[in-house]
């Protein structure tokens, strides 16, 4: 695959704050790529950057091999689809979706057809004329992602698209989403804070935080594989225990040493460890690695999630399996289950 | 208490009184529009002597187009040049937006006969020999301060990202302007057109104070009259009566039209 879009070293400074601090990216062609960090991690600004609507204090950013820091928005093979739509309340769905094409002058028999097209395409077939004011959040939603596609840009930028429609509709459009960008077959660059949505969609997941990237990989490597504690605690639930590496596959935590499967540590390394809640399995108490007493238990549909108080912590369990609180019992893991980090690169 | 009992008749009583004192100087200003005699109070039979003198008079005649042309050209630039301002500010830096604010509103709050006297000491100050070019611009400057504060309401409601949306789909910063924000703030635009319209057409003070070379306005001639007043100006106040009530009506029932088409249109 192509190489279509890189960020070198890019630094952005807001009136001293430093909001991104020297981000190294590449972006290939047909990739579902998402940025996914907390509020206020720089991963809009990003976005922004590669917009057009900011311009970075320091690092460079190819597009096709060339430069385009200087390049206003309106000359980018790059389109947007915003966070509340900005669809143009004074026009009706189809010269919204007609506005990039109206601009390029293209002669309207063939605006009619593109139109046409895209309203297929996103399942709005007919509201043509309707006025964009009375459509419900999610049909504007896909009228403002027609808008932006109609243009047949080599990118498309979505920045927390789905973030003011309701969880039924939200996973719909997820999914709908992610069609649509098989069948058009172009970059996505996908910005949100919603971890489940990001591992939903994406191909690629750069997780953000404090204007530095902290990994990038596929869904599963960032859940399985978290390289350091903040992946580990902002995807998913985890357990977060801090330990000592003896040896290669030997981890000492809890005044017990455990078998595992990492490596490559230094000797008596300082280290982060994660263990899944579902990775735990409640046991009789002999049978146990640790002990401890059961502090709560939630029903939470799928599973049940349970509090259980060890001698150094509170370690949450999900399982499918009710315990009874105050019940004295033993948790059981697989040296696989326990995943050791570095702490170099933590928060 | 027994005032304070419902009655029927208090609030049309009070009602008829305000819209009496209101509307009765200009009825009889009308009816005396018509009179056979040169009296403003006297009633002598139904002529229309004082339009056709009206519309003979030289003086008059060239005040009504001075008012006009002036309220027209002033409305245009104060117009362009206060939107260009108002959208400008609203993408300023907070300080300066503030700075300006406070700036622009000062002309409103000024007495008017202080304003009147800045530009004539202006105008003579820099020579400049005053007449219609120097009342032109003197409306032109007092109207912008009303149209940026008509417009600026309404661009605090546009979505930021408006803007960007037009850009982002390859229009030009004009472009956008054009297409995109002046359609989402064109109400207060109108609304500081009519504005500014009005304060020109009105203006006396000012107009009176930077005018020259025998340059009149409609009201500057009226004043100028006033001691050997006769029936032409209620001829010439009728007439932009009819106007003002005939453009009214147009402004309110236009709309309403327009909705009811729509509905029996869907």
């Amino acid at each position: 695959m192509r190489k279509l879009i890189q960020f070198k070293n890019i630094v952005k400074d807001f009136d001293g704050t430093l909001v991104l601090k020297g981000i190294n990216l590449d972006i290939y062609e047909n990739e579902f790529v998402t940025l996914l960090g907390p509020s206020g991690c720089g991963k809009t600004t990003l976005l922004r950057i590669l917009g057009g609507f900011l311009e970075q204090t320091q690092g460079e950013v190819m597009f096709d091999q060339i430069e385009i820091s200087k390049v206003p928005p309106y000359k980018r093979e790059i389109n947007t689809v915003f966070q509340r739509y900005a669809l143009f309340p004074h026009m009706d769905v189809f010269d919204n979706i007609a506005f990039g094409l109206r601009i390029k002058k293209q002669s309207e028999e063939i605006i009619k057809q593109k139109v046409t097209k895209m309203l297929k395409l996103v399942g709005l077939e007919g509201y043509d004329h309707r006025a964009v004011t009375l459509l419900s959040g999610g049909q504007q939603q896909r009228v403002a992602i027609a808008r932006a596609l109609v243009n047949e840009p080599m990118v498309l930028l979505l920045d927390e698209p789905l973030g003011a429609l309701d969880l039924k509709l939200r996973k719909e459009m997820q999914l709908e989403l992610k069609k649509i960008q098989k069948e058009v077959g172009i970059t996505f660059i996908y910005v949100t804070h919603d971890q489940e949505e990001a591992l939903t969609m994406s191909d690629k997941i750069v997780v953000l935080n404090e204007g530095e990237i902290q990994q990038i990989g596929t869904p599963t490597d960032i859940y399985n594989e978290p390289e350091n504690r903040f992946v580990a605690d902002f995807i998913g639930e985890s357990n977060i225990l801090e330990g000592i590496m003896i040896d290669d596959y030997r981890v000492y935590f809890d005044d017990k040493e455990f078998e595992c499967v990492d490596y490559g540590f230094n000797d008596n390394e300082e280290v982060d460890i994660v263990i899944r809640p579902e990775d735990l399995d409640i046991v009789p108490l002999d049978m146990g690695k640790l002990t401890g007493t059961v502090v709560s238990s939630l029903f939470k549909g799928v599973h049940y999630e349970i509090v259980v108080k060890t001698q150094d912590r509170h370690m949450i369990i999900h399982t499918t399996d009710d315990a009874t609180v105050d019940q004295e019992v033993g948790l059981h893991f697989f040296p696989e289950d326990i995943h050791v980090m570095s702490k170099l690169g933590a928060y | 208490m027994v005032g304070i009992k419902k009655s029927r008749w208090l609030p049309v009583v009070v009602v008829g009184t305000i819209l009496l004192f209101f509307y009765l100087p200009i009825l009889i200003l009308m009816i005396f529009s018509f009179n056979d005699s040169r009296s403003l109070t006297v009633w002598a039979g139904f002529s229309t002597q004082w339009y056709t003198q009206l519309f003979r008079s030289r003086d008059m005649m060239e005040a009504v187009m001075t008012s006009v042309s002036v309220a027209l050209i002033s409305t245009l630039i104060s117009t362009f040049v206060g939107t260009l301002a108002a959208i400008g500010l609203s993408k300023s830096r907070k300080v300066v937006k503030e700075v300006v604010l406070q700036v622009n509103s000062l002309p409103i709050l000024n007495p008017e006969i202080v304003t009147a006297i800045g530009f004539m000491l202006l105008f003579s100050a820099f020579t400049i020999q005053r007449g219609y070019t120097t009342m032109l611009l003197a409306h032109i400057a007092f109207s912008i301060p009303y149209v940026i504060l008509s417009i600026l309401p309404k661009l605090r409601l546009l979505d930021p990202n408006l803007a960007e949306a037009a850009l982002d789909l390859g229009a030009t910063p004009w472009q956008a302007l054009i297409k995109v924000i002046v359609p989402q703030i064109l109400p207060g635009i109108v609304s500081g057109a009519l504005i500014a319209f009005t304060m020109s057409f009105d203006d006396f003070v000012i107009s009176y104070f930077v005018t020259g070379n025998g340059v009149k306005n409609i009201s500057i001639l009226v004043y100028t009259m006033s001691r050997r007043i006769n029936p032409t100006i209620n001829a010439l106040s009728t007439i932009l009566v009819a106007i003002i009530t005939i453009a009214l009506v147009l402004i309110n029932v236009l709309p309403m039209m327009k909705k009811k088409e729509k509905v029996s249109y869907e």
